[in-house]
């Protein structure tokens, strides 16, 4: 789930500065380190189940799935979770938030369920997807799995399984690219800063 | 979008698209063992009926208690209505209540246009008069589209009372706009003069039309909306313009059957015939909820002063 945020470029004040956090190769090291860490972490691929979030969540949780296939040949469930109904803004938009698909076609009683997602951010995507999650059924255990985590939280959340730690400002916007949807894999983040500052200077954190 | 549903008239193409796309996700919710959302959490919709309604009215409810709002059901009989009051001042009440949807039927064409000068929150038409019904419209296209695949290029009839039907003029409007190609059907003193405008063919011939449709949508004979004799008898329009088992037997294979209902078995279509796996009017009900949910979300679903 990405949430938007507008992008306010006052020509000639502040321009935009893009910075590569994860090639192709980075993505894929990552799942793969992360699908050992679930199977390790549950000792094993029974009574799992994957559930992404709309939209690259529920593509990074078709990925880890078949991972965890290649890695213990076990093959588990996976789903797509769209939160909009959930969320905690609605109505606090110019428009209604766009709604996209939510198929969770299994039953999650029991499960140790894996909820899945591109950027953890605020944490507030997570809060709403583990009331739709709810509702699907008691799951025994929620886990969470992440590409980036790019910090600022407003809930008290964390992952459980994380691809890449990133120091951001507030107001950088962080994107992940899965080739499903963007013809390549990858994450980069996109800053704003003054004009005449160095465009390493702000991130400014470790290298 | 729009604030307020009054018309067929007030949708784009693409608004229709987004509302039925919208209602997609809302079906899904459908068959989930807790059917319910928090979306509308904390709002509070009215149904307003000045007029009977069973399908329409229990349908709004469902779908705004499915989206977690409040739901207050207002209707004329042991309402403040019966003491005389006028429409302005029951919406001033509502209003002052804190109701942030007003939907609404009334015998009077434009009622709820009117209550929208009244009211700060969103007015739904759920028919008035004789003039549209854009919610039972978008009902309609949701399960042509589900059921056909596609809307654009499709061939709909729309046979009996289009006179006395705001169903037929929001469908017309709505079917028109996306890119289908409409004929209405029945005896010339049912259709209204001003047909043409709306982009549709006419005919008084039902037989010489089945043949080339993808949906026959048959209409109910609205015996309490005609003040005049407007056919010589029941049995005749059964005869001229009922949907017999004869008459579909001329259909193609595939056509659907649709209904708005509530239905006149044996005048404008035979029991059995209502009964067949291709009329799809249980369906129409279902995707009704489906469609209101979509309506109520994307209507109520945006701040409110944007």
């Amino acid at each position: 789930m990405h949430l938007e945020r507008p992008r306010n470029i006052a020509a000639g004040r502040l321009f935009m500065t893009e910075r590569h956090l994860l090639d192709a190769d980075d993505v894929r090291r990552a799942l793969t380190r992360i699908a050992h860490e679930i199977i390790e972490r549950n000792k094993g691929a029974d009574r799992l189940a994957l559930v992404g979030i709309a939209n690259r969540g529920d593509d990074l949780a078709r990925r880890l799935a078949q991972l965890i296939v290649e890695i213990e040949g076990t093959k588990i469930p996976v789903g797509v979770l769209d939160i909009t109904f959930y969320r905690d803004d609605i109505g606090m938009t110019a428009e209604a938030p766009e709604v996209h698909e939510t198929r969770v076609d299994f039953n999650i009683n029991g499960a140790t369920v894996v909820l899945v997602d591109d950027v953890l951010f605020t944490g507030r995507t997570i809060r709403a997807a583990m009331d739709a999650l709810m509702d699907f059924g008691r799951p025994r255990k929620i886990q969470l799995a992440v590409l980036v985590d790019r910090g600022h939280r407003e809930l008290p959340i964390r992952a459980d399984f994380v691809g890449k730690n990133v120091p951001t400002s507030r107001a950088a916007d962080v994107r992940v690219l899965v080739a499903e949807i963007d013809g390549e894999d990858g994450a980069m983040v996109e800053d704003e800063m003054p004009e005449g500052m160095d465009a390493r200077g702000s991130t400014g954190g470790k290298t | 979008m729009n604030k307020h549903l009054l018309s067929m008239n007030d949708l784009t193409a693409d608004e229709v698209v987004r509302i039925l796309d919208t209602a997609e996700s809302f079906r899904e919710v459908g068959t989930r063992v807790i059917k319910k959302v928090p979306a509308l959490r904390g709002r509070t919709v009215v149904n307003l009926f000045y007029e009977n309604s069973t399908r329409t009215r229990i349908s709004f409810e469902l779908a705004a208690k499915r989206l977690s709002a409040d739901v207050i059901n207002f209707s004329t009989g042991g309402s403040s209505v019966a003491k005389g009051e006028s429409l302005k001042d029951t919406a001033l009440t509502l209003q002052a209540m804190g109701a942030d949807a007003i939907v609404v039927r009334h015998s009077s064409s434009g009622s709820p246009h009117q209550l929208t000068k009244w009211v700060r929150g969103s007015v739904l038409n759920a028919g008035d008069g004789t003039h549209e019904h854009p919610t039972q419209a978008l009902l309609d296209l949701y399960t042509m589209r589900e059921k056909l695949g596609r809307l654009e290029g499709l061939r709909v009839a729309i046979v009996g009372d289009v006179l006395h039907s705001r169903v037929a003029r929001s469908l017309s409007l709505g079917l028109v706009k996306m890119g289908v190609d409409v004929s209405l059907v029945g005896p010339p003193t049912l259709i209204p003069p001003e047909a043409q405008a709306w982009g549709v063919q006419v005919s008084y011939d039902v037989d010489n039309v089945l043949p080339k449709l993808d949906v026959c949508y048959v209409l109910r004979v609205q015996t309490e909306r005609q003040r005049l004799e407007y056919f010589p008898s029941v049995r005749e329009y059964s005869r001229l313009f009922g949907l017999t088992h004869e008459r579909v037997g001329m259909l193609p294979d595939g056509a659907l059957i649709m209904h708005p209902g509530p239905m006149n078995r044996g005048v404008e279509i035979d029991s059995d015939v209502a009964d067949l796996p291709r009329s799809v009017i249980e369906d129409q009900v279902t995707n009704g909820i489906a469609v209101r949910m979509s309506l109520l979300y994307l209507l109520l679903g945006s701040a409110a002063d944007a």
